[in-house]
Order: C-alpha cells, then sequence, then structure tokens
C-alpha cells in the first residue's frame, strides 16, 4: 500500500523525493501532478492511481487547488478515503515513518507534526487583532 | 468597480484563480455560472471548500447570471464570473448584450475532438466557433491563465499548436 501525494507543478515529485533522500522510503508515495489536465480527468487519474496503490490516504498541496477537489469528489466513490490538504515536508516524512496502523491515527499524529514545524526564527510577537 | 474577469475555466475554483488572481486583483467574491452546480447543493459545497475567507462565492445558473450582470457591475468590490465552458459563456455573452466586454480563456483541458492550441486550451471546432462568435458581437476575446502570462490574442489563439 502506498499513499498519494497530488499536487501543482512537481510540487509532489519533489516532496517524495526529499522524503526519499531522507529516509528510503519514497517508495511508500505515488506522485501525481495536476499540470494540464481539466478536473475531470484530474478525478480520473486520482482515482485509477488510488486504486492502483490501495492509497487510503491523498495528501495535497493547497486547500483550493484543483488536487484537492478532485480529491473531494474522489471521496464520494471511494469510503474511507481520506484527504490531507496543506501538507508539508515534516508532515509526509512523520507518515513515511509511521509503522503500518490506523491511517486515521497516523494522519493524527503526523498533522500535529506538520504544524509544529512551521516556526519562525526568531519567534516573532503575537498581534493583537 | 466592474467585474473584473470573465473566465472560462473547466476547473471553475482552484489554486490559479483565488490565488494567481486573486491575490493581485484584490477579488472579493466569485460568481460560478453552472447549471450543473446551480442545481447541486453538493457541488456547491465542495466549491464552497475552496473559497477563501477574504472572498465570498455565489452559484447561479445561466439565466440568474445574465439577470444579476448589471448589478455585478455596480458593486463596489471587484469580483470575478466564472464559467467552465465556452458553451456557457456565450449563452452568457448573448443573453446580455455588450454587458461583458472581455473574456478570459483560462483552461479548457484535454479531451475527445479537441484540438490542442496552447499547453492548457485544447478546442473543439465548435468552441473555436463559439469564440468567434463571442469576438464578432465586440468582445475582446484572449487566452491567459495567470497574470504574469502573456494574453494570447484570439487569432493568435486559433493559429496557434501546442505539443501534448
Amino acid at each position: 500500500m502506498a499513499h498519494v501525494v497530488a499536487g501543482h507543478g512537481t510540487f509532489a515529485a519533489g516532496i517524495v523525493s526529499a522524503v526519499q533522500q531522507i529516509t528510503g522510503r519514497g517508495d511508500r508515495f505515488v506522485a501525481v501532478s495536476n499540470e494540464g489536465q481539466g478536473g475531470a480527468e484530474l478525478e480520473e487519474r486520482l482515482a485509477r492511481v488510488v486504486d492502483d496503490a490501495g492509497a487510503v490516504v491523498v495528501f495535497t498541496d493547497l486547500p483550493a487547488g484543483s488536487c484537492s477537489l478532485a480529491a473531494r469528489r474522489l471521496q464520494r466513490r471511494v469510503p474511507g478515503l481520506l484527504l490531507v490538504t496543506g501538507v508539508n515536508l515534516p508532515l509526509l516524512l512523520d507518515v513515511a515513518m509511521a509503522e503500518a496502523g490506523d491511517p486515521a491515527e497516523v494522519v493524527r499524529a503526523a498533522l500535529e507534526r506538520g504544524r509544529q514545524a512551521m516556526q519562525a526564527t526568531p519567534p516573532l510577537a503575537v498581534t493583537g487583532g | 468597480m466592474p467585474v473584473l474577469l470573465h473566465r472560462i475555466d473547466d476547473r471553475l475554483i482552484h489554486g490559479q484563480v483565488v490565488v494567481g488572481w486573486g491575490q493581485p486583483l484584490s477579488l472579493r467574491y466569485i460568481v460560478l455560472v453552472d447549471d450543473e452546480v446551480a442545481a447541486s447543493e453538493w457541488e456547491q459545497e465542495l466549491y464552497r471548500m475552496a473559497v477563501p475567507p477574504e472572498m465570498s462565492v455565489r452559484f447561479l445558473s445561466v439565466g440568474e447570471a445574465a439577470e444579476a450582470l448589471p448589478a455585478l457591475e455596480a458593486r463596489p468590490e471587484p469580483g470575478i464570473v466564472l464559467v467552465a465552458d465556452v458553451g456557457t459563456m456565450q449563452r452568457l455573452v448573448d443573453a446580455r448584450p455588450g454587458a461583458i466586454t472581455a473574456v478570459n480563456v483560462g483552461g479548457v483541458h484535454h479531451a475527445a475532438g479537441r484540438t490542442a492550441r496552447l499547453r492548457y486550451v485544447f478546442l473543439t471546432p465548435a468552441e473555436e466557433a463559439g469564440l468567434r462568435a463571442m469576438a464578432a458581437r465586440g468582445v475582446v476575446v484572449s487566452a491567459q491563465d495567470v497574470p504574469g502570462a502573456r494574453p494570447v490574442p484570439l487569432e493568435e489563439l486559433l493559429t496557434s499548436s501546442a505539443e501534448v
């Protein structure tokens, strides 16, 4: 079983290559680009990739992107399919390193890791409002 | 503030629209014109999820949109009218002659019967005729996927061929 990473340009291939470089586990992910594809075409492509990979999680870059919309449409046809938007490298690394288990639990922990990884140095003062 | 963009894009609301155009043009609303989406709560919910917090969205049928066009032009904030295909834009142009002065071809992707004109524009002969008909009504038709790209005028678009 592999997960699917889908995004704009070469985002997905790039982030998967980074996972491979760091962990050697890049083969746990299949990369999909939305480049040059309409909505329906992208949904069908995603459906094939999810089916072939036996994927239960689709990671996408932009919540408002066509990959996320295609994945949402696919969720109607594939019960249990989980969509995670706004993926970053620390999140994906956490998924790569997780042992097999409940995908929802794996994703829950990885989301936490991914959010914590976004930091400014030095820390920025909290503004009011 | 007039509607800044009348766009044909088969992905409707997506990254290029909300970020690529939305941020530099400070777009505050999207009017999504599509008979199918206007009739489906589920489809609307899907697209609503993709709308950033600074923008609002309305879902209209072609008939409703034709009625609403003058009111849209009178709104104080800038917005965009989005349709998925050439035929829908043509119906809108025909329903309100003169109300739409420019059409942006932003994404019409590969499908059976379509010829590759640009990396992001594939057209059937009927769709080409549709774009020509809009131009004949005085509408400035050009293809442009993102603001930083060069707008490709209709005549150049229809004589271009892209490697697929």
